[in-house]
């Protein structure tokens, strides 16, 4: 993992308001946890159009002051179901709530599904927010994704890609 | 509110949360009643074996504040603070002046940040009898939005200072990277402004909350320093005697594993249990706030003490004041020092590092060899050094409240926890998604 750029971000970069926001979720040091961080990075070495990737912890209250003026927002996540490792859950939170046990079990106190429903509550939820939840495997302290995870990555980020086309599409001229 | 229910005859019961919500982390609660006597109270906590101290073995001692920051996504500062501040020890250098002050300023940043998420998004639900926040937004949203407001500015400030404000990456060993311009630091200045009023209307709504009559006869242990309020540096005091420099830490506190839970539970080697954090910190230090920071304590109706843990968020309310009073004051005083570190020489020591985290003192220690690589290195999270007075306080609140309904005191046991802020396993935040499908 590569993120000692010390020093060269003293300025918080100023997000463009006509891109999607792509947020890889996770940490470093959690095993599979680091997932949506892997995928955030593979996606921004693509340089896509219009997209501007960021990598968050998954503090709640930091995902909303990120997205307040995105269009539309697509969240990567390692979760845990029970479903097999490396199964893909995908949601459009903006036409849904998210899976009541995405509050319920959650470990941080105040994360993605909590940042959602809140934004919806006061009416802060962007247009269009899209949901990747992959299943992990491990989420012990240590470094490196399971074969399970792995394996996952080169759908999602194809998937990522398919509904960044789709909005891209979508918003054509807007 | 919960506490008028009540359901008789109960003589003997269990409560069990196996997975408590609103806390950082992953834990449970286990109370065990019988005959209307507590038999048992664990908070179980599944902190994940000492991996960051194993991490840091063989590293460089450079290395240090980055790896420790990813610890805990909510006060990476605190876990950066104290390990500069242990390899400094270690080498003998002292970092002062402006570099001081701006080490202060980055941590009234990360103090309004946990403070305003904790009190808004984590506690206030709990005093106002709604399941989480989302519930409490539909009725409160105004207040909601205010403490979104204020954890922003918290943010800002540890962005501006610390780099990014995930995981800041501009400290290092003998200052920063990189400094931020008087100019930068007064485009805070109006904002900062803004939040100081945000935080008195947030110590005036959180005060008129209903209390538990619950008072304990807690030891605090806090740092204390002759001219401030505590951040970074000072002694290790207690009401019962303590007084103490950083460095003898383990000649006065053990760690000790506990069966049930995989955390090392700390205590006091001389007298067991003790209690850090903003109650402790209040409780210690409370001469050394600010005149408008006191008088509003006062309005609010604390005293130099408090001894009721339901009311840390009082607590954590006026230390929200005082960050956002000591950041202007920092940023109004502020000249761009000529050098943005000072140099170091490793040699071969032992450094200790014990600073003032959200949540109560995080201490450090590492052993270090003449190249000023890592030969060992403790850490000691404030949350595992609650745990102990966190069980005594279940086994009291339990014993005093019997005869409310299951559900009721359920509800109160939780929020007993929360009074802690407990951050159980600060870096992991991944999901147990359930998913019913017909």
């Amino acid at each position: 993992m590569n993120d000692t750029l010390h020093g060269a971000t003293v300025q918080q970069e100023n997000l463009s308001t006509s891109n999607l926001l792509l947020v890889g979720i996770g940490n470093t040091y959690r095993s599979d946890d680091a997932l949506g961080l892997h995928i955030a990075r593979l996606v921004k070495k693509l340089q896509p159009a219009r997209v501007t990737v960021k990598e968050e912890s998954g503090e709640g209250a930091a995902l909303m002051e990120l997205w307040k003026n995105a269009p539309a927002v697509i969240l990567v996540d390692a979760v845990s179901s029970g479903s097999p490792p490396g199964t893909v859950h995908r949601f459009e939170a903006h036409r849904q709530s998210i899976p009541i046990g995405f509050f319920h079990y959650s470990t941080h106190a105040f994360s993605v599904a909590e940042a959602i429903e809140l934004a919806r509550t006061l009416d802060e939820l962007p247009a269009n927010v899209i949901v990747y939840g992959i299943e992990g495997k491990g989420f012990g302290a240590g470094q490196g994704l399971s074969i399970e995870v792995e394996k996952s990555i080169e759908g999602v980020v194809a998937a990522v890609l398919h509904d960044v086309e789709n909005w891209r599409l979508q918003s054509k001229g807007g | 509110m919960h506490f008028a229910r009540k359901v008789n005859d109960m003589r003997s019961r269990t409560i069990k949360v196996d997975y408590l919500a609103r806390v950082e982390g992953e834990g449970s609660l286990y109370v065990k009643i019988k005959d209307r006597a507590v038999v048992d109270a664990k908070f179980k906590i599944f902190e994940p074996p000492r991996f960051f101290e194993a991490l840091l073995r063989g590293r460089n001692h450079s290395e240090a504040p980055d790896i420790t920051a990813r610890i805990c996504g909510i006060c990476p500062v605190a876990y950066q603070m104290s390990s500069v501040h242990a390899m400094e020890n270690a080498f003998g250098v002292t970092v002062d002046g402006q570099l001081r002050a701006l080490r202060r300023l980055l941590y009234c940043g990360e103090w309004i940040e946990s403070h305003a998420l904790h009190i808004y998004m984590l506690h206030a639900p709990d005093f106002l009898g709604y399941q989480d926040a989302i519930q409490m937004a539909k009725d409160h949203p105004n207040e909601v939005k205010r403490g979104l407001q204020l954890k922003k500015v918290g943010n800002e400030i540890v962005t501006l200072i610390g780099g990014r404000e995930i995981h800041p990456i501009n400290v290092r060993v003998g200052g920063f990277y990189k400094l931020p311009t008087k100019q930068e630091l007064r485009g805070l200045t109006e904002k900062i402004e803004r939040a100081r009023v945000a935080a008195i209307e947030t110590i005036r709504w959180v005060s008129q909350f209903p209390f538990p009559d619950f008072e304990q006869d807690y030891e605090f242990v806090s740092l204390r320093h002759p001219d401030e309020y505590p951040f970074n540096e000072g002694r290790l005091v207690s009401n019962k005697g303590l007084n103490i420099p950083i460095a003898d830490y383990d000649n006065h506190f053990i760690e000790e594993h506990v069966k049930h839970s995989n955390a090392l539970h700390s205590s006091l080697k001389a007298r067991g249990a003790y209690f850090v954090g903003p109650l402790a910190r209040y409780s210690l230090n409370s001469d050394k706030l600010p005149l408008l920071a006191l008088e509003e304590a006062r309005k609010a109706g604390l005293g130099n003490v408090c001894n009721n843990p339901f009311k840390s968020i009082i607590v954590r309310s006026v230390e929200t004041l005082y960050a956002c009073i000591e950041a202007l004051r920092i940023i109004d005083e502020y000249e761009l020092p000529d050098r943005a570190c000072v140099s170091i020489e490793p040699r071969e020591s032992t450094g200790f590092g014990c600073t003032e985290a959200p949540r109560g003192i995080l201490y450090h220690r590492y052993r270090l060899d003449a190249r000023g690589i890592i030969l060992d290195a403790k850490i000691i999270p404030p949350t595992s050094q609650n745990q102990k007075t966190i069980e005594h306080d279940l086994r009291s609140f339990v014993g005093d409240h019997l005869d409310e309904s299951h559900e009721d005191l359920k509800w109160h046991l939780e929020q007993a926890i929360r009074n802690y802020d407990p951050c159980i396993s600060c870096a992991t935040h991944f999901l147990k998604l359930n998913i019913e499908r017909e």
